[in-house]
């Protein structure tokens, strides 16, 4: 048997995926990346762009903002540009519960860096003059911003083969299973890759494997709904989301360099994971359409163009598989992102990479071991 | 009877003919339309108040224009006929419409899609300039407006509508400065043994040449267009073309009408999930069909030129089909004989398509030769150079891939316009058959759709 070794297998290629791959390199190891499509195809090419922290759980803020300074180098690191726009996030509040919400998150954030300014109606309204009337209240975080998510993943995967990985495209891998010290990884072509630490970056499809290695865990795949307008001169600045006590009614959305307004929310749909397809349910865009002028009244002078959808994998608890395995020695997790993953997608490769080289990380990750799953479903036996 | 709700997409040739077969069965279908008015693009009608004749609009189609118009006027008071209406997306067995600004979802037991054919476009340095059209628009803006795009007027590209659009401005008065073609007469002379098998239409073909030349238009083949010259200001002032030995020569014009024959409009079976073939004889990705317009999704039919492009002829039979297909599958009788008389009559007109694809062929080489600085992509301004770089440096031999990383066919024309010509770049660029790199995905909407937008319920 032909086997391909190396010191590390990753089994997913989207952004969580290929950064490890890159930042293990970076550290002298040796890394086969396999992917059953293209690089970035799935949730990492397909995402909003998001390139936020404020809003992100407080618990979150240390990865993120280590996944920040890696953004912020993102051309000099992985040698392309990635259409990074840093123009600030801006939150908008209907209801005076809405800007309690910010108000409460901007004081428990404010050590994280963000800088976070609360703002009223009128102080938006000078600023922002394009929001709607019905818009109470603001809070804005100025460092945060949006890239081009259908880049950045290949990006980093190109990265990551300069550096040395071995990445694999087109490879569906059939078998997983650990055979005395090695992972040994089958593909459908009966090509073999084994090595003696695996990491599964497998997205929506992450639960299969754990599943295998007597980790279940609680997660579903379900289909972002985006659209996208005509280009229009550059003009909102911020990207900009629309809190709602409704999630279909919560809309968000960010004006590409070259124009476009890129416009998200209206909720879900299922998804097919055999076909890997996933498509946008008309309702759902009209519903956003309907919403969105709500923020932005002159949303209604313009057109869009497309919309696209794709698989995203959601936890129950909203948070990521990341870490070690608690039952496989040799075994990590980076999945289950739960539609919030680009930001993190290049910290997460950086502190994968440390963890599987050194041991350990000094960004707090325990809060996402998959192990709590375990212990769930124990306590609720 | 229970009703079986079904849609027609499209009031062309195709559709008015499918429209006529279900009411004379009984069913009373919706019939729903982009245009203003019956007849599709061949036999556009002439906005009210505007009076040419049968004859000065259609030629020699002047009686076949008039019979369609007729019969879609007798179906009137049988059909739910939905103008200005656009179907912008298909789910869950629901047909989108918006007009007006208003979205409605209409369920369907059984879709016609009659979507008809726009022009293949092969981008040529300077062809995003103002005054630069296809041959479809140009012939729009006469039937309708009685309008010509400049006041020298030179037709590029090749196929039929090269010719009878040029002749139908030469008639209307309009100065056509040259028609350049990029087919040479050689290939036209062999495809005759298949293009005879119409010999009417070859007549009418052979017409439409003397009256060109009758008018002293000047007509050069075997040429490739080199550069259509102008400025953002003024737009089009040139041409630059290559003649047959190599040498190259330029014509001063104010307007330019490009095309190379037609292509099918296959988004809606697309957002139907229909399956697609790759064709190899016009290089180019169609839904997949049988003899009657069946496609592989159960109750979706597709017909006329949306499906094969056949002419507006081929349409009326096409229409007639799929109405008897989908009678069929309802467990309806049909009429066997003349369905039989009509596909074998579809056959002779096959062998004529076959004849107009090797006499005015689409020309794939030029899209290696195709300047990098050169926009393939008018809607997002990307140049060839830039669908180049991804391919050679990121990798992207796909064309949906090669669009998630250029925005080639990311714009308003959702790639209908630069598709076939961006997937010959890449083919080229890659060093792969064009038919592995695949088709762009289409999505909704089918075009652009107003944020302004409200949906009702029916």
């Amino acid at each position: 048997m032909n086997a391909r070794k190396a010191d590390v297998i990753i089994v997913g290629g989207g952004i969580m995926g290929a950064a490890t791959a890159f930042f293990l390199r970076k550290r002298g190891m040796s890394v086969i990346l396999l992917e059953r499509g293209l690089i970035g195809q799935q949730a990492s090419g397909v995402n909003f762009g998001n390139v936020r922290r404020m809003g992100r759980p407080i618990e979150q803020l240390p990865l993120a903002n280590r996944s920040r300074e890696t953004w912020l180098k993102f051309k000099e690191l992985f040698g392309d540009d990635v259409e990074l726009l840093l123009n600030g996030h801006l939150r908008v509040g209907f209801t005076p519960a809405h800007e309690e919400r910010m108000a409460k998150y901007a004081q428990d954030a404010k050590d994280f860096g963000l800088d976070m300014q609360m703002m009223g109606a009128k102080a938006l309204r000078e600023r922002f003059p394009y929001l709607g009337p019905e818009i109470t209240a603001g809070c804005y975080a100025p460092h945060d911003g949006h890239a081009n998510p259908r880049l950045a993943a290949p990006i980093i995967g190109r990265a990551a083969v300069r550096e040395g990985a071995q990445v694999f495209e087109n490879t569906e891998i059939v078998s997983v299973e650990k055979d005395g010290e090695d992972f040994r990884m089958t593909a459908a072509d009966d090509r073999t890759f084994r090595a003696p630490v695996a990491l599964i970056t497998a997205g929506a499809w992450g639960d299969r494997i754990s599943a295998k290695f007597g980790e279940p865990v609680p997660m579903i795949a379900k289909g972002p709904q985006m659209c996208v307008t005509e280009p229009v001169p550059y003009a909102i600045g911020p990207t900009i989301g629309a809190i709602a006590d409704v999630f279909e009614q919560v809309v968000f959305f960010r004006q590409v360099a070259r124009g476009n307004i890129v416009i998200g929310g209206g909720g879900h749909e299922p998804v097919d994971l055999e076909n890997r397809r996933a498509y946008v349910n008309p309702h759902r865009t009209l519903y956003k359409l309907k919403n969105a002028p709500r923020v932005v009244p002159a949303f209604n002078h313009l057109n869009i163009i497309r919309v696209w959808s794709g698989i995203e994998g959601y936890m129950e608890d909203s948070s990521p598989a990341m870490g070690p395995s608690a039952r496989v020695p040799g075994l990590y997790y980076a999945f289950g992102f739960s539609g919030e993953g680009f930001q993190l997608g290049p910290g997460v490769g950086d502190v994968m990479a440390e963890l599987i080289h050194t041991g350990a990380t000094t960004t707090p990750i325990e809060q996402y071991h998959i192990g709590r799953f375990a212990k769930q479903a124990m306590q609720a036996a | 009877m229970g009703q079986c709700r079904v849609i027609i997409v499209g009031a062309g040739p195709a559709g008015v003919r499918c429209a006529e077969v279900l009411v004379a069965a009984g069913i009373r279908p919706i019939l729903v339309d982009e245009g203003r008015r019956d007849g599709g693009q061949i036999y556009r009608r002439q906005p009210e108040g505007f009076n040419r004749s049968y004859p000065t609009l259609y030629g020699t189609e002047a009686e076949r224009a008039r019979s369609l118009h007729q019969t879609f006027e007798s179906l009137r008071g049988s059909i739910d006929y939905r103008p200005e209406t656009l179907a912008w997306n298909i789910f869950d067995r629901q047909l989108y419409t918006v007009s007006a600004r208003v979205s409605k979802a209409l369920p369907f037991d059984a879709l016609v899609v009659c979507s008809g054919a726009t022009d293949r476009l092969m981008p040529v340095k300077g062809w995003h300039r103002a005054g630069t059209y296809s041959l479809g628009a140009a012939q729009i803006a006469l039937k309708s407006q009685a309008c010509a795009i400049g006041r020298r007027v030179v037709f590029a590209g090749t196929g039929p509508l090269l010719y009878l659009v040029a002749a139908q401005y030469v008639k209307a008065g309009a100065h056509v400065e040259a028609i350049l073609d990029t087919s040479s007469l050689w290939k036209r002379v062999r495809a005759l043994p298949k293009l005879a098998a119409r010999p009417r239409v070859l007549v009418n073909g052979l017409s439409l040449m003397r009256t060109l030349r009758g008018a002293g238009v000047r007509i050069v083949t075997g040429i490739e267009p080199v550069e259509i010259h102008g400025s953002p200001e003024d737009g089009v002032s040139g041409i630059t073309y290559r003649g047959r030995d190599g040498s190259t020569h330029q014509l001063a014009c104010d307007a330019v009408a490009l095309g190379y024959h037609v292509r099918p409009e296959t988004q809606l079976a697309d957002l139907a999930r229909c399956e697609f073939r790759f064709d190899a004889e016009t290089r180019q990705w169609l839904p997949a069909v049988d003899q009657d317009g069946r496609s592989t999704v159960p109750g979706v039919y597709l017909a006329g030129d949306g499906a094969r492009v056949l002419g507006a002829d081929g349409a009326e039979i096409a229409g007639k089909l799929a109405a008897w297909a989908l009678l069929q599958d309802l467990g309806r009788p049909v009429p066997e004989a003349e369905r039989d008389a009509l596909r074998r009559e579809r056959g002779v007109m096959d062998r004529f398509r076959q004849g107009l694809v090797e006499a005015f062929p689409w020309p794939a080489e030029q899209a290696a030769r195709l300047p990098d600085e050169a926009i393939v992509c008018r809607c997002e301004a990307i140049t060839a150079g830039e669908l180049r770089r991804v391919v050679n440096q990121m990798g992207a031999c796909e064309a949906n891939r090669a669009k998630a990383f250029s925005r080639v066919g990311m714009g308003r024309c959702q790639g209908r316009y630069c598709g076939h010509a961006g997937a010959e770049v890449i083919a080229h660029a890659a060093g792969v058959p064009v038919e592995q790199v695949g088709r762009l995905r289409g999505q909704a909407p089918v075009k652009p759709l107003s944020i302004a937008v409200r949906e009702e319920v029916e």
